[in-house]
C-alpha cells in the first residue's frame, strides 16, 4: 500500500565528477523515498550535493547509476512526462531580467502547453497568491530579491505540477522574507496537495517546516526522519546538536565558501 | 510551434527593449560610412572603380548584420550565466525546438538591424541601382544573419562563461568581416587572399547583397545564395547537436 503513494523514489543514486581515475562523488549512492502530500527537506552545509540530486531528478543531469523514480516515470527516459510533473525553483535566480513578471509567467505558460484561456487565469491567480499582481507590468529587473523568489514560486506553480522543488529558496533573503517565503510553501501544501522537496542548509527552517528530513553530508544521507525522531536517535534536544552528532561538525563550517560569496554578491546586484 | 514563436518573442522584445545598445551599435557602421566612405571614396574613383558608397554600402549592411547576429546568438552564454536557459531546459519541449526559436528570433533582430543600417546608407549617399531586386536582398540579409546567429549559438553552446566571448568577437568575427569582400573588391586580388575570401561565408553575402541592390557580382547570385543555405543548413545541425550537449 505504501508503494503506490510514494511520488518520488531514489534508489543506490550516485553522481561521479571529474575525469576517470580522479572522479569524486558528488551523491554518493543515496536512496530515499517520499510520500505524496509531503513536506521533505534535504539538510546539509554547501558542497553536499544538495543541488546535484535535485538536477538528476529534474532531468537537467545524468546519474552516474542508480534508480529514480518521479510520479512513476523515469527521468533519463520519459523526460517530457517527468517534466510535466514537477515545477522548480532553483538555487540561482532563472528569470528573464529584460521581461515584464507576466511576460516571465506567460513564457512559462507556452512552454509547458497551457491553453490561452486557462493560463490567463492561472497566472492572475498565482501573481495574486504571491502578492505580485500589481506588479505584474513592471521588468524583472527592478524586483528586489523577495520579490523574484516569489515570481519564480508562481511560476513554478503555473502548470499545475504534482511535486514542487526549491534548492535553497530562502538563501540570501532578510529572516523576514524567508517567514513570508515559507508560509506560501505551507500554504501551498495545504491548500493544491502538492508534494515539496526543498533543500536548506538552515536548521531552523528544515525544523519547522518539513515533515521528514534527510541530513546529507560529503554526498551521503547520514540519518532520515522526523526532526523529532532525530533528536531522539541521537539523544539531543535540538537539531543542532542532532546534526553536530551526526556529522561531528556544525553546518555553518563550510559557509563562506567562494562560491557561496558569489552567488550571494550576485544576489545582492539583482536587488 | 507556440514553443518556437515564444523564444522568437522574446528575442524582439528584448531587442526593442534594449534601444540604447541597439543605437550604440550603429556607432559602427556609421564609423564606416564616413571615415572610409568619405575617405577613401575619392581614391576609389580615381582608381576608375566607380562610386564607392555604391560599392560600400552592401559592406556595411553585411558587417552590421553579421555583429548583431553573432552577438544574440552567443547570448545563450549570459542565458546559461544568468540561469534562464535552466527554466527553458526543464520545459517539456525539445532542445531543438528551444534552439531554432532563439536562432530565429536573433536572425530576425539581426535582419531588422540591416534595415536600420540599410537607410542609414542612403542617408550617406549609398544609391540602389534598382529597387526590384529589394526582397532578394532581404532574403540575402535574413540568410547571413541565419547563418551568423547559428554560428553563435553553435560556439556558446561550447563556452561555459563570458572570457569566451572576447575571443570570439576578436578571433572569429573581426576575421570574418576583414577577409569578406565588405571593403574591397574581390576581383583582380592576391591570388592567397582571394581563397581566404572564398573561404568566408560573409563573402557570399555580401556579394549576394551586391548584386540585389547594384547588379554587381562576383560569384553570381545563384551560387552566393546555394553556398549560403548549404552553410546555414550545416551550422544549424551543429549547433543543435551541440546545444543539446549542453550541461547546466
Ligand atoms: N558540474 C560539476 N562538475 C564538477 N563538480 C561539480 C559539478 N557540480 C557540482 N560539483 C561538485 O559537487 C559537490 C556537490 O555540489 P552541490 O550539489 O552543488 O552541493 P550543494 O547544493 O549541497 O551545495 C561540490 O563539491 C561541487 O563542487
Ligand atoms: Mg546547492
Amino acid at each position: 500500500m505504501m508503494e503506490n503513494n510514494e511520488i518520488i523514489s531514489v534508489k543506490n543514486l550516485i553522481k561521479k565528477f571529474g575525469a576517470t581515475g580522479h572522479e569524486f562523488a558528488a551523491v554518493d549512492d543515496i536512496s530515499f523515498s517520499i510520500q505524496r502530500g509531503e513536506i521533505f527537506a534535504f539538510l546539509g552545509p554547501n558542497g553536499a550535493g544538495k543541488s546535484t540530486t535535485i538536477k538528476m531528478l529534474t532531468t537537467l543531469l545524468l546519474p552516474t547509476s542508480g534508480k529514480i523514480l518521479i510520479n512513476g516515470f523515469n527521468p533519463t527516459v520519459d523526460q517530457d512526462r517527468v517534466r510535466e510533473s514537477f515545477g522548480i525553483v532553483f538555487q540561482d535566480q532563472s528569470l528573464d531580467d529584460e521581461l515584464t513578471a507576466y511576460e516571465n509567467m506567460e513564457f512559462h505558460g507556452v512552454l509547458y502547453h497551457i491553453e490561452n484561456s486557462l493560463r490567463k487565469n492561472r497566472i492572475e491567480e498565482l501573481l495574486t497568491f504571491v502578492e505580485l499582481w500589481e506588479r505584474k507590468n513592471d521588468l524583472v529587473k527592478t524586483f528586489s530579491g523577495g520579490m523574484r523568489r516569489r515570481l519564480e514560486i508562481a511560476r513554478g506553480l503555473l502548470h499545475h505540477p504534482k511535486i514542487f522543488f526549491l534548492d535553497e529558496p530562502t538563501l540570501g533573503l532578510d529572516p523576514q522574507t524567508r517567514n513570508h517565503i515559507w508560509s506560501y510553501i505551507q500554504d501551498l501544501n495545504e491548500k493544491e496537495q502538492i508534494t515539496i522537496f526543498f533543500t536548506t542548509h538552515y536548521m531552523e527552517e528544515a525544523d519547522r517546516v518539513a515533515d521528514r528530513i534527510a541530513v546529507i553530508d560529503h554526498g551521503k544521507i547520514i540519518r532520515q526522519g522526523t526532526s523529532e525522531t532525530l533528536k531522539q536517535e541521537t539523544k539531543t534536544t535540538s537539531l543542532e546538536d542532532a546534526f553536530l552528532q551526526l556529522t561531528g561538525h556544525e553546518i555553518r563550517d563550510e559557509e563562506g565558501g567562494a562560491m557561496e560569496r558569489m552567488r550571494m554578491r550576485r544576489r545582492m546586484w539583482h536587488r | 510551434m507556440d514553443t518556437i514563436y515564444i523564444l522568437w518573442l522574446r528575442e524582439l522584445k528584448r531587442y526593442y527593449r534594449s534601444r540604447s545598445r541597439m543605437i550604440g551599435s550603429l556607432g559602427q557602421p556609421i564609423l564606416f560610412l564616413v571615415a572610409l566612405g568619405f575617405g577613401l571614396g575619392p581614391v576609389f574613383k580615381r582608381a576608375g572603380q566607380g562610386n564607392y558608397f555604391e560599392f560600400l554600402g552592401p559592406g556595411v549592411i553585411g558587417m552590421s548584420i553579421l555583429f548583431t547576429a553573432v552577438f544574440t546568438g552567443v547570448q545563450v552564454i549570459w542565458d546559461r550565466q544568468f540561469g534562464f536557459l535552466k527554466e527553458t531546459l526543464v520545459a517539456p519541449v525539445t532542445r531543438f525546438q528551444i534552439m531554432l526559436g532563439k536562432t530565429l528570433g536573433g536572425a530576425t533582430v539581426a535582419t531588422l538591424q540591416g534595415i536600420i543600417v540599410f537607410f542609414l546608407t542612403l542617408i550617406a549617399g549609398f544609391r540602389p541601382v534598382s529597387l526590384v531586386h529589394l526582397p532578394l536582398a532581404l532574403v540575402f540579409m535574413f540568410l547571413i544573419a541565419l547563418f551568423f546567429t547559428s554560428l553563435g549559438v553553435a560556439i556558446a553552446s561550447t563556452l561555459q562563461d563570458m572570457q569566451g566571448f572576447q575571443l570570439i568577437m576578436n578571433f572569429v568575427v573581426q576575421p570574418v568581416f576583414f577577409l569578406s569582400g565588405a571593403l574591397f573588391p574581390l576581383n583582380g586580388l592576391p591570388k592567397a587572399l582571394a581563397i581566404v575570401a572564398s573561404l568566408d561565408p560573409l563573402s557570399y553575402g555580401i556579394d549576394g547583397l551586391r548584386y540585389s541592390f547594384v547588379t554587381v557580382s562576383h560569384y553570381g547570385a545563384l551560387t552566393s545564395m546555394l553556398v549560403l543555405l548549404v552553410l546555414t543548413f550545416i551550422v544549424l545541425s551543429i549547433g543543435s547537436f551541440l546545444f543539446s550537449k549542453i550541461e547546466i
